[in-house]
């Protein structure tokens, strides 16, 4: 009796709800962290980054419009999808990260946790952010925080789930649209919950996984136009990656607002706090005069 | 015969202000000269008198001063906030006691009438700090946290468009968070911050905590580059916003920017038109123009433009423009000859470009820097004076016909700091406020400011806000 021969997964790019191919035909190898070949990636260009952006503008409007109670039930459908494929992710985290089952495991319930904790934001940041401001007059005056707009995330290159899942989160629980870059040894996983994502209700191009050469696809998203919001946390430090100072740098042009990296790789299983909520969100304040 | 209802000079006297021939570098509690002698004139925009002579602040001067502030930082951060809080309570008294001074001082040394400076800016100077001296011992409710704690060296780059009040901004919650300050105003309008260090002085605030150092872009520069300094503030515009985002890239240095706008104030077919007349009028001639949220773009609706802008023109004649001093004055001088090119340069842009001027005739003083308010009809999108910041008493009219234009209009620009909506509709109001990309609108009023407000742009505008709680956070470690 032949033994079965295994079926491989041909890994794509998610932009606006669907699974492209890069454009450019181009593929990487992805490795583990013996070395070993896991997956082939596609290798995202720079006209693949654009069309992820425009595909994240153009679902702005309807997101940002959503109601944060509905933008709360599709973060917790993504945790009901997530967490109904835990043992597969678990699979591709353990192989993606070089570490056991067991961690792998706790990794996915972290991230399935974290997608229900930040579903319970979507209606509470508002009153926490926001608030009346007794301004000395006869006017009702009061502030919210609004999203940004369209927001690009380099995502870490180490924590593959609980690490993406910690920066988009809290990107599009505000009503922002995301564009990611996924690299190293996050960028299967990453392409994998990008089907998790595609059945989660989550309108197309709200979040647009892009992987690739950081180096390549990093300074387009910084320098684009039409982003207004970059996230460096997982740029890293060493040579080879563009640094996060030419990105800042980049990003100034059209005054991005920016999420600098951290010294070192963020503690992924601490409670994250409101911090990358607010980085994305603007104060709008509204005066009207009271009186008839 | 003249008209007899023509107003006689009712002139602020300027005997409360005395103005020395020369100011040093407020550095560590004491004025100090320049290490290397450099001074540069401050002058009288609308009499063009020289009215003293300041001393540029170059390398060695911002390092003094950064190292006075990093010294005191210590002391100043450990004071239990309500020290702190009766620190800045005193200021404000201090500033109420002298707010007629004051007033008088700013008009002189930036051009503004001095009803504004009397009845806007200086009260809200006051309330700035009275309101940010009741945070500096309740930081643990700001909702920040239990514990936030200051930033460090603050590095304040301000603007002169309202110096005394920009200064307030910046230094009033800097110290009610337990920071220390070194501030650097305006090269054209240094007078009242220079006036401010005595305040500080009198109240007894610790050498090194509030530290002034005057001068031009280059001290600005330097300020900002300096590698002690953990926290930027700038206000100003936008290209050098972008400066101070390169400058500081991949550094630690935390930073608020308030940058320009150019905001649209949207008048719907059934506002109150006297209203939002005088709203128009007050969002573009409000300080000549040169106000960064300024209303500088009317959006009305196509069926009521050619009422409004009749009833507009009529409210514009009555505007008077002239002395800062005199009480009846609307519209003062423009701060500067480098601006007053700068608004005849784009007005020159928007004339070629083929738009409709019209401006208030009459004569203007013959000294000075003078620009009449300004109307421009026939205006598009492409325009350069619909696109970018004029910070003069330049408005341009364009109109639309349903809400989605107007909204899409408004939207329409790199910058996002304020909007105006005119429309006796509260349902329609909010929903265009909801649409507005920008961080304050203003329905049914414009132009109104309160330290329990917070402030600040989306977009090409800057990020951070200034004022209330929101403002606090700026300046803690959260």
């Amino acid at each position: 009796m032949s033994e079965r021969l295994e079926v491989l997964k041909t890994y794509k790019l998610y932009v606006g709800g669907k699974f492209p191919r890069s454009e450019s035909g181009r593929v990487y190898a992805v490795t583990d962290s013996k070395g070993r070949t896991l997956a082939n990636a596609p290798r995202g260009s720079r006209k693949d980054a654009r069309d992820a952006v425009v595909a994240a503008r153009k679902a702005f409007p309807g997101w940002s419009g959503a109601t944060a109670y509905n933008r709360g039930q599709i973060l917790y459908r993504i945790a009901e999808m997530l967490e109904g494929r835990r043992e597969q992710f678990a699979t591709e985290v353990a192989a993606a990260e070089g570490i056991n089952r067991t961690k792998a495991l706790a990794a996915v319930d972290a991230a399935v946790d974290r997608w229900v904790w930040y579903a319970g934001w979507t209606d509470k940041l508002a009153q926490v952010a926001g608030g009346a401001n007794p301004v000395a007059g006869p006017f009702a005056n009061w502030s919210t925080p609004e999203p940004t707009g369209v927001v690009a995330v380099i995502a870490s290159q180490r924590s593959s789930l609980l690490g993406l899942t910690s920066a988009v989160a809290p990107v599009i629980a505000t009503g922002n649209t995301a564009v990611v870059l996924a690299a190293g040894a996050s960028a299967l996983p990453a392409l994998s919950f990008a089907e998790v994502l595609a059945v989660s209700d989550l309108p197309g191009g709200v979040v647009n996984i892009l992987t690739g050469h950081p180096a390549e696809i990093a300074p387009t998203l910084a320098s684009h136009q039409d982003v207004n919001a970059i996230d460096l946390t997982g740029v890293a430090p060493d040579a080879g990656v563009a640094s996060a100072r030419d990105l800042e740098i980049a990003a100034a042009d059209n005054l991005k607002r920016v999420l600098r990296p951290g010294a070192k790789e963020p503690d992924w299983t601490a409670d994250p706090g409101t911090a990358r909520m607010l980085a994305f969100t603007e104060i709008r304040t509204v005066w009207h005069p009271t009186g008839h | 015969m003249g008209n007899p209802f023509e107003y006689a000079p009712a002139p602020e006297s300027r005997a409360i202000v005395d103005i020395a021939p020369a100011y040093g570098l407020f550095i560590d509690g004491a004025f100090a000269e320049a290490t290397d002698g450099g001074r540069l004139k401050t002058v009288n925009p609308a009499t063009e008198e020289v009215l003293a002579e300041i001393a540029v602040g170059g390398e060695a001067d911002v390092d003094r001063a950064v190292k006075a502030a990093r010294k005191a930082f210590k002391s100043w951060s450990a004071l239990p906030g309500a020290q702190r809080a009766k620190y800045l309570f005193r200021i404000a008294r201090l500033i109420q006691e002298h707010a007629r001074e004051l007033a008088v001082l700013e008009s002189i040394d930036n051009g503004k009438p001095i009803r504004e400076s009397r009845d806007v800016d200086i009260p809200l100077v006051a309330a700035h700090f009275f309101h940010y001296a009741g945070w500096a011992d309740k930081l643990a409710h700001a909702g920040f946290g239990p514990d936030p704690r200051p930033i460090g060296v603050a590095g304040q780059v301000i603007p002169w468009n309202f110096p005394l009040l920009m200064l307030a901004w910046k230094v009033a919650p800097a110290l009610a968070g337990g920071n220390t300050v070194v501030l650097k105003p305006a090269e054209t309008t240094p007078l009242t911050a220079l006036r401010f260090a005595e305040i500080c002085v009198e109240a007894g605030l610790p050498n090194g905590v509030v530290n002034i150092v005057t001068g031009a872009g280059e001290t600005g520069r330097a300020l900002i580059a300096h590698p002690d300094v953990d926290k930027v503030a700038f206000t100003g515009s936008t290209a050098v916003g972008k400066e101070i985002a390169r400058t500081i890239a991949g550094t630690r240095k935390r930073v608020t920017l308030e940058l320009g706008g150019k905001a649209a104030n949207i008048v719907y077919d059934d506002a109150a038109i006297d209203s939002a007349v005088d709203g128009i009028v007050e969002g573009i001639f409000f300080n000549g123009g040169q106000v960064c949220c300024a209303g500088s773009r009317l959006l009305v609706q196509e069926s009521v433009a050619d009422e409004l802008l009749a009833s507009l023109t009529r409210r514009i004649k009555t505007l008077r423009v002239g002395d800062p001093l005199d009480k009846n004055t609307d519209v003062g001088a423009i701060n500067s000859a480098a601006q007053l090119s700068r608004i005849q340069e784009l007005v020159a842009a928007g004339e070629a470009e083929g738009a409709e001027r019209w401006s208030l005739a009459g004569e203007l003083p013959g000294k000075g820097f003078w620009f009449p308010p300004t109307v421009f009809t026939g205006v598009t999108q492409a325009h350069r004076i619909a696109r970018d910041e004029i910070f003069g008493p330049v408005l341009t009219v364009q109109t639309f016909r349903t809400p989605a234009e107007a909204v899409e209009k408004a939207n329409n620009t790199a910058y996002g700091l304020s909007a105006g909506v005119w429309t006796e509709k509260g349902a329609k109001a909010l929903w265009t406020a909801q649409r507005l990309r920008a961080g304050v609108v203003w329905t049914n009023t414009f132009n109104k400011f309160d330290p329990a407000s917070p402030f600040g742009g989306y977009k090409e505008s800057g990020f951070g806000r200034e004022g209330g709680r929101h403002g606090l956070e700026a300046y803690l470690d959260v």
